[in-house]
Protein backbone atom coordinates (compact mmCIF):
# COMPACT_ATOMS: atom_id res chain seq x y z
CA UNK A 1 0.00 0.00 0.00
CA UNK A 2 0.89 3.52 -0.75
CA UNK A 3 -0.14 7.21 0.19
CA UNK A 4 0.65 10.29 -1.36
CA UNK A 5 0.57 13.76 0.06
CA UNK A 6 0.70 16.48 -1.47
CA UNK A 7 0.64 20.19 -0.24
CA UNK A 8 -2.22 22.06 -1.88
CA UNK A 9 -1.25 25.05 -3.58
CA UNK A 10 1.82 24.58 -2.02
CA UNK A 11 3.76 28.40 -3.11
CA UNK A 12 0.42 29.97 -2.28
CA UNK A 13 0.16 28.17 1.13
CA UNK A 14 3.65 28.99 1.64
CA UNK A 15 3.33 32.69 1.56
CA UNK A 16 0.08 32.79 3.58
CA UNK A 17 2.09 31.57 6.72
CA UNK A 18 3.46 34.59 6.92
CA UNK A 19 1.45 36.84 5.79
CA UNK A 20 -1.85 36.42 7.34
CA UNK A 21 -3.93 39.37 5.37
CA UNK A 22 -3.47 36.95 2.40
CA UNK A 23 -5.83 34.06 3.72
CA UNK A 24 -8.52 34.50 1.41
CA UNK A 25 -7.27 36.55 -1.32
CA UNK A 26 -6.78 35.46 -4.89
CA UNK A 27 -3.34 35.04 -5.19
CA UNK A 28 -0.50 33.83 -7.45
CA UNK A 29 2.60 32.86 -7.36
CA UNK A 30 4.94 34.10 -10.61
CA UNK A 31 7.70 32.84 -12.39
CA UNK A 32 11.03 34.25 -12.36
CA UNK A 33 11.08 37.61 -13.74
CA UNK A 34 7.55 37.72 -13.09
CA UNK A 35 6.35 36.14 -15.91
CA UNK A 36 3.67 34.23 -15.78
CA UNK A 37 1.75 32.02 -12.93
CA UNK A 38 3.15 28.98 -11.63
CA UNK A 39 0.75 28.89 -8.56
CA UNK A 40 -2.63 29.96 -7.50
CA UNK A 41 -4.82 30.19 -4.67
CA UNK A 42 -8.52 28.57 -4.63
CA UNK A 43 -9.87 32.32 -4.89
CA UNK A 44 -7.03 33.02 -8.40
CA UNK A 45 -8.59 29.62 -9.78
CA UNK A 46 -11.70 30.96 -9.28
CA UNK A 47 -11.09 34.02 -11.13
CA UNK A 48 -10.41 31.97 -14.35
CA UNK A 49 -6.45 32.19 -13.84
CA UNK A 50 -5.25 29.37 -15.95
CA UNK A 51 -1.78 27.62 -14.59
CA UNK A 52 1.00 29.33 -16.72
CA UNK A 53 -1.06 32.14 -18.00
CA UNK A 54 1.03 34.85 -18.57
CA UNK A 55 1.76 38.07 -16.15
CA UNK A 56 0.10 40.85 -18.43
CA UNK A 57 -3.04 38.72 -19.24
CA UNK A 58 -3.96 38.92 -15.92
CA UNK A 59 -2.53 41.59 -14.35
CA UNK A 60 -5.51 44.23 -15.13
CA UNK A 61 -6.99 41.30 -12.22
CA UNK A 62 -4.99 43.52 -9.62
CA UNK A 63 -7.27 46.49 -10.01
CA UNK A 64 -10.85 44.94 -10.36
CA UNK A 65 -10.52 41.84 -8.19
CA UNK A 66 -8.07 42.41 -5.83
CA UNK A 67 -5.80 39.90 -7.44
CA UNK A 68 -2.17 39.78 -5.50
CA UNK A 69 0.63 38.56 -7.31
CA UNK A 70 4.26 37.51 -5.43
CA UNK A 71 7.79 36.85 -7.11
CA UNK A 72 8.41 33.26 -5.99
CA UNK A 73 10.55 32.85 -2.67
CA UNK A 74 12.25 29.40 -3.07
CA UNK A 75 13.90 29.84 0.43
CA UNK A 76 10.58 29.81 1.80
CA UNK A 77 9.55 27.03 -0.02
CA UNK A 78 11.77 24.69 0.19
CA UNK A 79 12.52 25.65 4.07
CA UNK A 80 8.88 24.51 4.51
CA UNK A 81 9.01 21.42 2.07
CA UNK A 82 11.62 19.94 4.65
CA UNK A 83 9.13 20.36 7.49
CA UNK A 84 6.41 19.44 5.83
CA UNK A 85 8.09 16.27 4.67
CA UNK A 86 9.63 14.80 7.56
CA UNK A 87 6.45 14.87 9.00
CA UNK A 88 4.77 12.84 6.39
CA UNK A 89 7.53 10.42 6.75
CA UNK A 90 5.43 9.63 9.76
CA UNK A 91 2.91 8.14 8.27
CA UNK A 92 4.86 4.88 7.03
CA UNK A 93 7.70 2.95 6.70
CA UNK A 94 9.48 4.46 3.52
CA UNK A 95 9.37 7.63 1.66
CA UNK A 96 9.99 8.58 -1.94
CA UNK A 97 10.21 12.57 -2.20
CA UNK A 98 8.83 13.02 -5.68
CA UNK A 99 8.82 17.21 -5.91
CA UNK A 100 9.11 20.16 -3.52
CA UNK A 101 5.34 19.55 -2.35
CA UNK A 102 4.57 15.67 -2.74
CA UNK A 103 5.96 12.14 -1.72
CA UNK A 104 4.91 9.04 -1.60
CA UNK A 105 5.02 6.92 2.17
CA UNK A 106 5.01 3.00 1.38
CA UNK A 107 2.85 1.86 3.94
CA UNK A 108 3.74 -1.68 4.59
CA UNK A 109 2.26 -3.50 7.47
CA UNK A 110 0.51 -0.07 8.85
CA UNK A 111 -2.83 -0.45 10.56
CA UNK A 112 -5.95 1.53 10.50
CA UNK A 113 -4.29 3.73 7.47
CA UNK A 114 -6.94 6.31 7.10
CA UNK A 115 -6.73 7.18 10.51
CA UNK A 116 -3.22 7.68 10.80
CA UNK A 117 -3.47 9.47 7.55
CA UNK A 118 -6.17 12.00 9.07
CA UNK A 119 -4.09 12.32 11.91
CA UNK A 120 -0.67 12.97 10.19
CA UNK A 121 -2.71 15.58 7.85
CA UNK A 122 -4.30 17.65 10.85
CA UNK A 123 -0.40 17.64 12.09
CA UNK A 124 1.10 18.59 9.83
CA UNK A 125 -1.55 21.61 8.99
CA UNK A 126 -0.94 22.54 12.93
CA UNK A 127 2.96 22.25 13.14
CA UNK A 128 3.80 23.70 10.14
CA UNK A 129 0.75 25.65 8.32
CA UNK A 130 0.15 23.54 5.47
CA UNK A 131 -2.98 22.45 4.10
CA UNK A 132 -2.22 18.92 2.73
CA UNK A 133 -4.53 16.19 0.89
CA UNK A 134 -3.46 12.56 1.25
CA UNK A 135 -4.38 9.65 -1.00
CA UNK A 136 -4.17 5.79 -0.61
CA UNK A 137 -4.04 2.81 -2.59
CA UNK A 138 -2.60 -0.87 -3.43
CA UNK A 139 -0.13 0.94 -5.97
CA UNK A 140 1.47 4.67 -6.85
CA UNK A 141 -0.81 5.23 -9.41
CA UNK A 142 -3.87 4.74 -7.56
CA UNK A 143 -2.65 6.50 -4.95
CA UNK A 144 -2.16 9.40 -6.63
CA UNK A 145 -5.34 9.08 -8.21
CA UNK A 146 -6.80 8.43 -4.68
CA UNK A 147 -5.24 11.75 -3.92
CA UNK A 148 -6.93 13.37 -6.88
CA UNK A 149 -10.07 12.17 -5.80
CA UNK A 150 -9.10 13.63 -2.08
CA UNK A 151 -8.34 17.49 -3.38
CA UNK A 152 -11.06 17.47 -5.76
CA UNK A 153 -13.75 16.44 -3.47
CA UNK A 154 -12.55 19.00 -0.65
CA UNK A 155 -12.15 22.10 -2.95
CA UNK A 156 -15.30 21.31 -5.31
CA UNK A 157 -18.32 20.49 -3.93
CA UNK A 158 -20.22 17.86 -5.44
CA UNK A 159 -17.27 16.56 -7.83
CA UNK A 160 -17.16 13.63 -5.57
CA UNK A 161 -18.42 12.24 -2.19
CA UNK A 162 -17.68 14.77 0.45
CA UNK A 163 -16.64 12.05 2.91
CA UNK A 164 -13.56 11.41 0.18
CA UNK A 165 -12.61 14.96 1.04
CA UNK A 166 -8.38 16.05 2.03
CA UNK A 167 -8.32 11.69 2.79
CA UNK A 168 -9.21 9.44 0.79
CA UNK A 169 -8.35 5.86 0.64
CA UNK A 170 -9.53 3.67 -2.37
CA UNK A 171 -7.82 0.49 -0.32
CA UNK A 172 -10.75 0.32 2.25
CA UNK A 173 -13.83 1.25 -0.41
CA UNK A 174 -15.69 -1.54 -2.76
CA UNK A 175 -15.57 -2.70 -6.15
CA UNK A 176 -18.50 -1.28 -6.68
CA UNK A 177 -17.96 1.77 -5.48
CA UNK A 178 -14.35 2.24 -6.60
CA UNK A 179 -16.04 1.51 -10.43
CA UNK A 180 -18.58 4.76 -9.63
CA UNK A 181 -15.46 6.71 -8.46
CA UNK A 182 -13.27 5.46 -11.74
CA UNK A 183 -16.55 6.07 -13.77
CA UNK A 184 -16.51 9.66 -12.18
CA UNK A 185 -12.75 10.62 -13.29
CA UNK A 186 -11.66 11.85 -16.18
CA UNK A 187 -9.06 9.62 -18.04
CA UNK A 188 -6.53 12.07 -18.11
CA UNK A 189 -6.35 12.51 -14.44
CA UNK A 190 -4.40 9.45 -14.26
CA UNK A 191 -0.72 9.38 -13.49
CA UNK A 192 1.54 8.27 -16.40
CA UNK A 193 -1.14 9.23 -18.75
CA UNK A 194 -0.25 12.75 -20.65
CA UNK A 195 -2.23 14.91 -22.39
CA UNK A 196 -1.05 13.15 -26.20
CA UNK A 197 -2.45 9.71 -24.94
CA UNK A 198 -5.00 11.32 -23.54
CA UNK A 199 -6.36 12.68 -26.50
CA UNK A 200 -5.75 9.12 -28.10
CA UNK A 201 -7.83 7.35 -26.03
CA UNK A 202 -10.24 9.82 -26.19
CA UNK A 203 -10.57 9.58 -29.57
CA UNK A 204 -11.18 5.63 -29.26
CA UNK A 205 -13.67 6.38 -27.24
CA UNK A 206 -11.77 5.94 -23.72
CA UNK A 207 -13.24 8.71 -21.91
CA UNK A 208 -12.82 8.04 -17.67
CA UNK A 209 -10.80 5.90 -15.97
CA UNK A 210 -13.36 2.85 -15.82
CA UNK A 211 -13.65 2.77 -19.71
CA UNK A 212 -9.58 2.46 -19.61
CA UNK A 213 -9.64 -0.15 -16.61
CA UNK A 214 -11.89 -2.41 -18.70
CA UNK A 215 -9.66 -2.78 -21.98
CA UNK A 216 -7.97 -5.92 -22.14
CA UNK A 217 -4.21 -5.78 -21.58
CA UNK A 218 -3.06 -6.64 -24.76
CA UNK A 219 -4.75 -3.99 -26.48
CA UNK A 220 -3.46 -1.09 -24.42
CA UNK A 221 0.28 -2.88 -25.23
CA UNK A 222 -0.08 -2.86 -28.75
CA UNK A 223 -1.96 -0.15 -29.83
CA UNK A 224 -0.45 2.09 -27.20
CA UNK A 225 2.87 1.16 -25.35
CA UNK A 226 4.37 -1.12 -21.95
CA UNK A 227 4.70 1.70 -20.45
CA UNK A 228 1.04 2.75 -20.77
CA UNK A 229 0.16 -1.51 -19.91
CA UNK A 230 1.92 -0.71 -16.70
CA UNK A 231 -0.09 2.12 -15.75
CA UNK A 232 -3.27 -0.22 -16.62
CA UNK A 233 -1.85 -2.96 -14.19
CA UNK A 234 -1.71 -0.16 -11.80
CA UNK A 235 -4.74 0.61 -12.11
CA UNK A 236 -6.26 -2.84 -11.06
CA UNK A 237 -3.99 -3.18 -7.89
CA UNK A 238 -0.85 -4.70 -9.11
CA UNK A 239 1.81 -2.88 -8.20
CA UNK A 240 4.44 -2.46 -10.51
CA UNK A 241 6.27 0.68 -9.60
CA UNK A 242 8.62 0.50 -6.82
CA UNK A 243 9.44 3.39 -4.09
CA UNK A 244 12.53 5.24 -4.87
CA UNK A 245 13.76 6.53 -1.47
CA UNK A 246 17.41 7.66 -3.08
CA UNK A 247 16.41 9.95 -5.85
CA UNK A 248 18.50 8.71 -9.08
CA UNK A 249 21.34 11.08 -9.77
CA UNK A 250 20.69 13.23 -12.89
CA UNK A 251 21.94 12.19 -15.90
CA UNK A 252 21.96 15.79 -17.21
CA UNK A 253 21.86 19.36 -15.28
CA UNK A 254 20.92 22.05 -16.54
CA UNK A 255 20.98 26.30 -15.29
CA UNK A 256 19.64 28.59 -17.73
CA UNK A 257 17.87 31.95 -17.18
CA UNK A 258 16.02 35.09 -18.78
CA UNK A 259 17.58 37.89 -17.99
CA UNK A 260 15.85 41.02 -16.07
CA UNK A 261 16.69 42.97 -18.99
CA UNK A 262 17.97 42.44 -22.65
CA UNK A 263 21.88 42.32 -22.32
CA UNK A 264 23.82 43.30 -25.48
CA UNK A 265 27.84 42.96 -24.05
CA UNK A 266 29.92 39.95 -23.78
CA UNK A 267 31.28 41.16 -20.42
CA UNK A 268 27.73 40.75 -18.82
CA UNK A 269 27.30 37.16 -20.19
CA UNK A 270 30.84 36.10 -19.09
CA UNK A 271 29.62 36.95 -15.52
CA UNK A 272 26.21 35.29 -16.29
CA UNK A 273 27.55 31.85 -17.95
CA UNK A 274 30.48 32.07 -14.96
CA UNK A 275 27.33 31.94 -12.28
CA UNK A 276 25.09 29.64 -14.22
CA UNK A 277 28.21 27.23 -14.56
CA UNK A 278 29.17 27.41 -10.93
CA UNK A 279 25.87 27.01 -9.80
CA UNK A 280 25.69 23.83 -11.90
CA UNK A 281 29.14 22.37 -11.03
CA UNK A 282 27.62 22.73 -7.46
CA UNK A 283 24.99 20.54 -7.91
CA UNK A 284 27.27 18.25 -9.77
CA UNK A 285 29.39 17.69 -7.22
CA UNK A 286 26.57 16.91 -4.51
CA UNK A 287 25.78 14.62 -6.53
CA UNK A 288 28.72 13.07 -6.80
CA UNK A 289 28.76 13.43 -10.62
CA UNK A 290 31.48 14.66 -13.22
CA UNK A 291 31.01 15.81 -16.66
CA UNK A 292 32.62 15.29 -19.59
CA UNK A 293 30.74 17.69 -22.00
CA UNK A 294 29.27 21.14 -21.60
CA UNK A 295 26.56 23.19 -23.98
CA UNK A 296 26.13 26.77 -23.51
CA UNK A 297 23.25 28.58 -25.48
CA UNK A 298 22.33 32.39 -25.93
CA UNK A 299 19.51 33.77 -27.75
CA UNK A 300 16.95 36.76 -28.50
CA UNK A 301 13.45 36.80 -27.36
CA UNK A 302 11.10 35.61 -29.98
CA UNK A 303 8.52 38.24 -28.62
CA UNK A 304 10.32 41.55 -29.41
CA UNK A 305 10.38 42.88 -33.01
CA UNK A 306 14.28 43.05 -32.81
CA UNK A 307 16.50 40.99 -34.93
CA UNK A 308 16.56 37.21 -34.01
CA UNK A 309 19.90 35.06 -33.26
CA UNK A 310 20.15 31.94 -31.78
CA UNK A 311 23.09 29.95 -30.76
CA UNK A 312 24.67 26.83 -29.15
CA UNK A 313 27.61 24.84 -28.69
CA UNK A 314 28.96 21.68 -27.73
CA UNK A 315 32.34 21.80 -25.82
CA UNK A 316 33.86 18.07 -25.05
CA UNK A 317 36.67 18.06 -21.95
CA UNK A 318 39.35 16.11 -22.39
CA UNK A 319 38.17 13.68 -18.96
CA UNK A 320 35.45 14.07 -17.11
CA UNK A 321 35.75 16.63 -14.66
CA UNK A 322 33.43 18.05 -11.92
CA UNK A 323 35.60 21.35 -10.80
CA UNK A 324 34.30 24.96 -11.26
CA UNK A 325 37.35 25.91 -12.96
CA UNK A 326 37.78 23.85 -15.83
CA UNK A 327 33.97 23.77 -16.29
CA UNK A 328 33.91 27.97 -16.40
CA UNK A 329 36.91 27.26 -18.90
CA UNK A 330 35.31 25.26 -20.90
CA UNK A 331 31.82 27.47 -21.35
CA UNK A 332 33.41 30.39 -21.09
CA UNK A 333 35.47 29.64 -24.48
CA UNK A 334 32.74 27.92 -25.82
CA UNK A 335 30.80 31.37 -25.42
CA UNK A 336 33.36 33.45 -26.77
CA UNK A 337 32.81 31.27 -30.15
CA UNK A 338 28.79 31.90 -30.18
CA UNK A 339 28.74 35.70 -29.33
CA UNK A 340 28.37 37.88 -31.61
CA UNK A 341 27.45 41.65 -31.25
CA UNK A 342 24.53 43.96 -32.02
CA UNK A 343 21.90 41.63 -30.55
CA UNK A 344 19.14 42.14 -27.56
CA UNK A 345 19.98 38.79 -25.90
CA UNK A 346 17.84 38.15 -23.65
CA UNK A 347 18.48 34.07 -22.29
CA UNK A 348 21.41 32.15 -21.62
CA UNK A 349 22.23 28.33 -20.20
CA UNK A 350 24.53 25.87 -19.45
CA UNK A 351 23.54 21.82 -19.78
CA UNK A 352 26.50 19.90 -18.43
CA UNK A 353 26.07 16.50 -20.35
CA UNK A 354 27.14 12.99 -20.18
CA UNK A 355 27.40 12.70 -16.48
CA UNK A 356 29.70 9.77 -15.24
CA UNK A 357 29.83 8.44 -11.19
CA UNK A 358 32.64 10.43 -9.98
CA UNK A 359 34.37 7.75 -8.18
CA UNK A 360 34.39 5.99 -11.30
CA UNK A 361 37.78 6.44 -12.83
CA UNK A 362 39.01 6.04 -16.60
CA UNK A 363 42.27 5.05 -17.29
CA UNK A 364 43.98 7.23 -19.52
CA UNK A 365 47.55 7.48 -21.54
CA UNK A 366 49.83 9.59 -20.07
CA UNK A 367 50.82 12.75 -21.78
CA UNK A 368 52.63 14.32 -19.22
CA UNK A 369 49.51 16.42 -17.77
CA UNK A 370 49.16 16.23 -14.02
CA UNK A 371 45.53 16.04 -12.78
CA UNK A 372 45.71 17.90 -9.84
CA UNK A 373 44.26 16.40 -6.64
CA UNK A 374 44.29 19.19 -4.74
CA UNK A 375 41.46 20.94 -7.16
CA UNK A 376 39.23 18.60 -5.81
CA UNK A 377 40.33 19.35 -2.67
CA UNK A 378 40.05 23.00 -2.93
CA UNK A 379 36.09 22.80 -4.99
CA UNK A 380 35.11 20.56 -1.61
CA UNK A 381 36.13 23.77 0.89
CA UNK A 382 34.90 25.78 -1.46
CA UNK A 383 31.42 24.14 -1.46
CA UNK A 384 31.70 24.30 2.34
CA UNK A 385 32.15 27.53 2.85
CA UNK A 386 29.28 28.70 0.62
CA UNK A 387 27.29 26.47 2.75
CA UNK A 388 28.54 27.50 5.90
CA UNK A 389 28.26 31.62 4.57
CA UNK A 390 26.07 31.73 2.43
CA UNK A 391 26.07 31.38 -1.66
CA UNK A 392 28.23 33.68 -3.19
CA UNK A 393 30.76 33.83 -0.36
CA UNK A 394 33.09 32.43 -2.80
CA UNK A 395 32.54 33.13 -5.72
CA UNK A 396 34.75 32.94 -9.81
CA UNK A 397 36.05 37.05 -10.34
CA UNK A 398 34.42 35.95 -13.63
CA UNK A 399 31.23 36.18 -12.21
CA UNK A 400 31.28 39.67 -11.63
CA UNK A 401 32.27 41.84 -8.50
CA UNK A 402 30.78 44.74 -6.86
CA UNK A 403 27.63 45.61 -5.13
CA UNK A 404 25.77 47.18 -8.24
CA UNK A 405 23.08 45.13 -9.42
CA UNK A 406 23.93 43.14 -12.59
CA UNK A 407 21.86 43.60 -15.44
CA UNK A 408 21.37 40.02 -16.33
CA UNK A 409 19.80 39.12 -12.86
CA UNK A 410 16.19 38.51 -12.38
CA UNK A 411 13.77 40.63 -11.60
CA UNK A 412 12.24 39.97 -8.46
CA UNK A 413 9.91 42.74 -7.43
CA UNK A 414 7.46 41.09 -5.43
CA UNK A 415 9.50 38.64 -3.47
CA UNK A 416 8.82 38.29 -0.01
CA UNK A 417 11.62 38.07 3.08
CA UNK A 418 13.31 34.45 3.74
CA UNK A 419 11.56 34.45 6.88
CA UNK A 420 13.18 30.99 7.97
CA UNK A 421 16.07 31.08 6.72
CA UNK A 422 17.80 34.39 6.89
CA UNK A 423 17.92 36.10 10.86
CA UNK A 424 17.38 39.35 9.23
CA UNK A 425 14.19 38.44 7.55
CA UNK A 426 12.37 37.12 10.24
CA UNK A 427 8.67 37.95 10.42
CA UNK A 428 7.78 40.71 12.72
CA UNK A 429 5.41 40.01 15.80
CA UNK A 430 3.79 43.37 17.09
CA UNK A 431 2.85 44.15 20.71
CA UNK B 1 38.22 -10.67 9.59
CA UNK B 2 36.16 -11.27 5.65
CA UNK B 3 37.22 -8.77 3.09
CA UNK B 4 34.91 -8.24 0.42
CA UNK B 5 36.36 -10.80 -2.92
CA UNK B 6 37.01 -8.58 -6.07
CA UNK B 7 36.25 -10.98 -9.16
CA UNK B 8 37.69 -8.85 -12.28
CA UNK B 9 36.22 -9.33 -15.77
CA UNK B 10 39.41 -8.55 -18.16
CA UNK B 11 37.52 -8.16 -21.01
CA UNK B 12 36.18 -4.40 -20.05
CA UNK B 13 37.22 -1.80 -18.52
CA UNK B 14 36.40 -2.21 -14.69
CA UNK B 15 34.35 1.15 -12.65
CA UNK B 16 36.31 1.56 -9.67
CA UNK B 17 33.79 1.99 -6.86
CA UNK B 18 36.71 4.26 -4.20
CA UNK B 19 34.67 4.53 -1.01
CA UNK B 20 34.63 6.71 2.43
CA UNK B 21 37.00 5.99 4.27
CA UNK B 22 36.08 4.97 7.87
CA UNK B 23 37.57 6.90 10.98
CA UNK B 24 37.44 5.20 14.10
CA UNK B 25 37.37 7.51 16.89
CA UNK B 26 39.69 6.81 19.25
CA UNK B 27 38.74 7.93 22.99
CA UNK B 28 40.69 5.69 25.20
CA UNK B 29 41.98 3.13 23.42
CA UNK B 30 45.77 1.39 23.85
CA UNK B 31 47.48 4.36 24.15
CA UNK B 32 50.83 5.64 25.63
CA UNK B 33 51.02 7.99 28.64
CA UNK B 34 47.81 8.58 30.97
CA UNK B 35 44.67 8.19 30.03
CA UNK B 36 42.46 11.45 30.41
CA UNK B 37 40.41 11.21 33.87
CA UNK B 38 37.71 12.74 31.20
CA UNK B 39 37.33 10.20 29.02
CA UNK B 40 34.59 8.33 31.09
CA UNK B 41 32.49 11.64 31.49
CA UNK B 42 33.00 12.86 27.59
CA UNK B 43 29.21 13.80 26.68
CA UNK B 44 27.86 16.21 23.93
CA UNK B 45 28.46 20.02 24.69
CA UNK B 46 25.14 21.49 25.48
CA UNK B 47 23.75 23.11 22.50
CA UNK B 48 21.00 25.67 22.87
CA UNK B 49 18.95 24.79 19.65
CA UNK B 50 17.85 21.50 21.31
CA UNK B 51 17.47 23.34 24.23
CA UNK B 52 15.11 25.91 22.50
CA UNK B 53 13.31 23.86 19.92
CA UNK B 54 11.21 20.72 20.98
CA UNK B 55 9.62 20.69 18.19
CA UNK B 56 11.77 21.46 14.50
CA UNK B 57 9.37 21.35 12.09
CA UNK B 58 6.99 23.40 14.04
CA UNK B 59 9.33 26.16 15.57
CA UNK B 60 9.41 29.33 14.21
CA UNK B 61 11.77 32.97 15.13
CA UNK B 62 9.80 35.75 15.06
CA UNK B 63 10.91 39.96 15.94
CA UNK B 64 9.15 41.74 18.37
CA UNK B 65 8.37 45.08 17.66
CA UNK B 66 6.46 47.32 20.22
CA UNK B 67 6.33 47.40 24.22
CA UNK B 68 3.23 46.21 25.54
CA UNK B 69 4.45 43.11 26.41
CA UNK B 70 7.84 44.30 28.71
CA UNK B 71 6.49 43.08 32.33
CA UNK B 72 6.35 39.63 30.74
CA UNK B 73 10.19 40.09 29.94
CA UNK B 74 9.47 40.78 26.41
CA UNK B 75 10.72 43.47 24.55
CA UNK B 76 11.78 45.99 21.79
CA UNK B 77 14.22 44.12 19.27
CA UNK B 78 13.73 40.63 21.09
CA UNK B 79 13.78 37.61 19.32
CA UNK B 80 11.08 35.21 20.05
CA UNK B 81 10.69 31.34 19.36
CA UNK B 82 7.38 30.24 18.71
CA UNK B 83 6.28 26.51 18.44
CA UNK B 84 3.03 25.86 16.42
CA UNK B 85 2.92 22.65 18.01
CA UNK B 86 2.09 23.42 21.48
CA UNK B 87 -1.22 23.68 22.39
CA UNK B 88 -2.46 27.82 23.33
CA UNK B 89 -3.93 27.38 26.80
CA UNK B 90 -4.97 30.25 29.50
CA UNK B 91 -1.88 32.02 30.42
CA UNK B 92 0.67 30.94 27.44
CA UNK B 93 2.66 33.76 25.46
CA UNK B 94 1.09 33.44 22.36
CA UNK B 95 1.63 34.89 18.89
CA UNK B 96 -2.50 36.10 17.28
CA UNK B 97 -3.58 37.28 13.80
CA UNK B 98 -4.99 40.42 14.61
CA UNK B 99 -6.31 42.47 11.20
CA UNK B 100 -3.60 40.89 9.06
CA UNK B 101 -0.69 41.02 11.61
CA UNK B 102 0.99 39.08 14.15
CA UNK B 103 0.71 40.03 17.87
CA UNK B 104 2.24 38.85 20.86
CA UNK B 105 -0.13 39.08 23.95
CA UNK B 106 -0.91 36.33 26.77
CA UNK B 107 -4.04 34.40 26.29
CA UNK B 108 -6.47 34.78 28.66
CA UNK B 109 -9.42 31.72 28.43
CA UNK B 110 -11.43 31.80 31.54
CA UNK B 111 -15.35 31.54 32.09
CA UNK B 112 -15.75 31.49 28.85
CA UNK B 113 -14.00 34.98 27.79
CA UNK B 114 -11.05 35.41 25.54
CA UNK B 115 -8.81 38.13 25.50
CA UNK B 116 -5.39 38.94 24.39
CA UNK B 117 -4.06 40.47 27.32
CA UNK B 118 -0.47 43.04 27.09
CA UNK B 119 2.02 42.97 30.12
CA UNK B 120 1.95 46.83 30.71
CA UNK B 121 -0.69 48.23 32.04
CA UNK B 122 -0.14 50.82 29.40
CA UNK B 123 -2.08 48.96 27.08
CA UNK B 124 -5.65 47.53 27.10
CA UNK B 125 -6.95 43.88 26.54
CA UNK B 126 -8.16 42.86 23.25
CA UNK B 127 -11.46 41.92 23.99
CA UNK B 128 -13.02 38.88 21.55
CA UNK B 129 -16.93 39.01 21.95
CA UNK B 130 -19.33 36.10 20.78
CA UNK B 131 -19.11 34.85 17.09
CA UNK B 132 -15.41 36.74 16.50
CA UNK B 133 -12.69 34.00 15.99
CA UNK B 134 -9.08 34.30 17.74
CA UNK B 135 -6.79 32.92 15.38
CA UNK B 136 -3.64 31.58 17.58
CA UNK B 137 -0.68 30.87 15.58
CA UNK B 138 1.61 29.74 17.86
CA UNK B 139 2.71 29.90 20.73
CA UNK B 140 5.83 31.54 22.62
CA UNK B 141 8.37 29.30 24.38
CA UNK B 142 11.54 31.81 25.21
CA UNK B 143 12.60 34.87 24.43
CA UNK B 144 15.91 35.90 23.17
CA UNK B 145 18.04 38.73 24.00
CA UNK B 146 21.17 39.85 22.37
CA UNK B 147 23.35 42.94 24.44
Amino acid sequence: MFALIDGNNFYCSCERIFQPRLQKVPLVVLSNNDGCAIARSEEAKALGIKMGQPWFQIKHLEQSAGLVSLSPNFPLYGDMSLRMMRLASELGDKQEIYSIDECFIGLQGISNVTHRASEIRAKILQWTGIPTCIGIGHTKTLAKLANHIAKDADRKPGSYPTRLAQVCNLAELNERQRQFLFEMTDVGEVWGIGRRISQQLKEAGIKTVKDFVELDPGTVRKRFSVVLERTWRELRGQSCIELEEVPTPKKEIAYTRTFGQPVHNLASLIEAVTEFTSRAAEKLRKQQSKTSTILVFIHTSKHRSRPQYARSITVPLVRPVSDTKNLINAALHGLKKIYKPGFDLTKAGIVLMDLTNAQTRQAELDFGETVLDSDERLMHAIDEINDRFGRGTIIYGSAGVGSEKKVWTMNQQRRTPSYTTTLGEIPTALT
Amino acid sequence: MNLPMLVLKYSQPVPVQVGEPVYIPLYSGVRAGFPSPADDFLLKRIDLSNELIKHPEATFLMRIKGHSMTMAGIDDGDIVVVDKAVKPEHGKIVIACVDGEFTCKRLYLLDGETRLQPANPDYKDIIFKDGQILEVWGVVTSCIKQF
